[in-house]
């Protein structure tokens, strides 16, 4: 008995490089994309420790040591009501976040289901999906969560709602796309006649092909989700106090910009820092599993 | 062409009809309403006269059926705000700063963005194509009110040259304007320099070099006009956004505009002003969308609105 050798994965010949090898060794020849890493790992251990990180509380307020400028006890100086600002940046990092993943659960919990069916299906139900991301699509995006955020009322988890509402349009509209694409390939096709159920395909044949664009897509919807908090918090209509956001420290630090210029500098230099950290990493992974940006 | 374009405005009416009746429903279908009193309680009567008088008594269907007789008539109603005008004359009267600011910055941006991207593609991977490349990124990535603020701190609160903000003068432009034209022109660049580079290797333009044409009407008559092309669906359609969404350049620099109107009015529940608002934004959207599909046919002529089988 030799034959089950035959089964053995080891004895069939494997290919070179997979997509996924070739995309890691593009990516970690992307130095941009690489520091972008880097910084948005500091931001998420800023986010998950903020606690143990933070010299102050972001509620300890002290009165007696309002608007300091930068010093040794207060780097990036304090408030008007004497918070300390580095302590406010750092528990801002963990909105920020929180708000970036959340929507990225809101946008594919709802846009990937639907789109998996409405491509795979195909049908009425397509027509309703596709009617339907048209009006969306109708609706102005930003003036939309805008109006939604005074209907909910401020606070952290309407926040996510608002961006959430229109979040899940683009994603929906890629799945479909891609398995209105995969659908009708060989290995679909192949896969089907083995006696494959739509589970099966779905899940074991159509996503893995689908997942290279949605994971750009998913990169970098976290910082158009931080974007959209930040801008939110920034005219008012997001984050409740006391939680701190850097869109509402910029806000906050209008008034007050003319002499306390440090106010307005840190959270800005946060921002910028965060977004483009978070914008290198999602261009890398383009660059790294796009095959049809083909570089070298 | 005829057949086309009224089946495409016959979308837009039926997407325009989805967009009032959601903002509509959404709008009344949370608990409170404009004329809440919370700071001077109001008798009873007096309240139902207010209710009456905005005819916000009547059951939902008939407010919105009411509504869009009345706004297909062009008459959008009174602001709850600001009760002497009349919404249109509101919204002239605040999106004329926005819009002032919009033609200024849509001029620069794409002019420059234009200018830039070619450059770039022109001398790929010299210093003034990574210089580009910085510069868009910083402008994409990078919301608006930070660099608005950085130019604060910049030019109005350490050299004194500009002020902090205010609207009228002609030196209020020269920051919201920088400021707000970055993303676009970063958008620009960033499509003009990568559809350059495609056609800059395209069969054609080695023809023309081939025939001994000088560079620079190589790249006036066949790169420019080629490159152009694909922009049209890309960069027309963020035109409508640009007219409507400096929310964030108004509100930093404190301009009278309708951005910075649109968040009030959404706070007050002024529920005319929000529909108006919203519809006035739907509507651009979707113009711009149809103008921009009809003219790409007119500058490409390999582009065919409709399927030949059907004509």
């Amino acid at each position: 008995m030799t034959l089950p050798t035959l089964t053995n994965k080891t004895a069939l010949p494997s290919p070179n490089r997979t997509l996924w090898q070739d995309a890691k060794r593009s990516f970690s020849k992307n130095r941009l994309a690489i520091i972008g890493l880097v910084v948005v790992g500091i931001f998420m251990v800023m986010a998950v420790f903020a606690n143990i990180l933070a010299p102050f509380s972001y509620y300890h307020a002290d009165l007696a040591a309002n608007l300091q400028f930068p010093s040794l006890a207060h780097p990036f100086g304090t408030d008007p009501i004497g918070r300390d600002e580095l302590s406010l940046i750092i528990f801002g990092a963990r909105t920020s976040l929180l708000v970036g993943f959340s929507v990225q659960l809101i946008a594919f919990g709802i846009g990937l289901p639907l789109g998996a069916l409405a491509g795979m299906r195909g049908g009425w139900f397509d027509f309703v999906i596709t009617r339907l991301l048209e009006v969306m699509t109708a609706f102005p995006g930003f003036l939309f969560a805008i109006f939604l955020m005074s209907l909910l009322g401020t606070g952290m988890l309407n926040v996510i709602l608002a961006i959430g509402a229109t979040s899940w349009i683009e994603v929906c509209r890629l799945t479909r796309g891609q398995f209105l694409a995969l659908r009708e390939r060989e290995f679909v096709v192949a896969a089907r006649s083995y006696g494959a159920d739509d589970w099966r395909v779905i899940l074991r044949h159509l996503l893995p092909h689908a997942l290279p664009p949605l994971l750009i897509m998913l990169a970098l919807g976290i910082p158009n989700a931080i974007f959209a908090e930040a801008g939110l918090s920034f005219l008012g209509v997001g984050i409740n106090d006391p939680i701190p956001s850097w869109g509402k420290m910029v806000s906050d630090s209008l008034g007050y910009i003319r002499v306390y210029w440090y106010m307005g500098l840190f959270p800005t230099l946060t921002i910028a820092l965060a977004m483009l950290s978070f914008n290198f990493v999602g261009d890398g992974l383009r660059d790294a599993l796009d095959p049809t940006m083909y570089n070298q | 062409m005829g057949r086309y374009i009224l089946g495409r405005l016959g979308g837009l009416l039926i997407a325009f009809v989805l967009v009032s009746m959601i903002t509509f429903l959404l709008m009344h279908a949370v608990p409170g309403g404009p004329f809440d009193e919370t700071k001077q309680p109001l008798p009873a009567a007096a309240k139902a006269n207010i209710l009456r008088k905005y005819g916000l008594d009547k059951p939902i269907w008939e407010q919105y059926l009411r509504y869009m007789w009345n706004a297909v008539h062009l008459d959008f109603g009174i602001p709850f705000q600001s009760p002497t005008e009349t919404v249109t004359g509101l919204i002239a009267r605040v999106w004329l700063p926005t819009l002032q600011l919009a033609g200024v910055v849509i001029l620069l941006s794409y002019s420059l963005g234009l200018i830039l991207g070619i450059i770039a593609a022109i001398y790929q991977n010299t210093w003034i194509d990574h210089f580009v490349t910085i510069m868009a990124t910083l402008g994409f990535a990078v919301p608006s009110f930070v660099v608005a603020i950085w130019m604060i701190l910049i030019f109005a609160v350490s050299l004194h040259w500009l002020p902090t903000g205010g609207w009228g003068a002609p030196e209020n432009y020269i920051m919201p304007v920088f400021v707000y034209s970055l993303a676009p022109m970063a958008m620009v660049a960033r499509y003009t320099r990568v559809n350059t580079l495609e056609v800059l290797h395209a069969d054609y333009v080695r023809t023309a070099r081939a025939k001994g044409l000088k560079r620079n009407t190589i790249i006036l008559r066949h790169v420019l006009k080629n490159a152009l092309i694909p922009m049209i669906t890309v960069l027309g359609p963020k035109i409508p956004d640009i007219a409507t969404g400096s929310i964030f350049i108004e509100a930093t620099f404190r301009i009278p505009g309708l951005g910075r109107y649109f968040v009030t009015s959404t706070w007050n529940r002024d529920y005319p002003m929000i529909m108006a608002t919203m519809l006035l934004a739907a509507f651009l959207w979707g113009i711009t969308y149809i103008v921009t599909d009809i003219l790409y046919t007119f500058i490409d002529p390999r582009v065919r609105l409709i399927d030949r089988r059907n004509v």
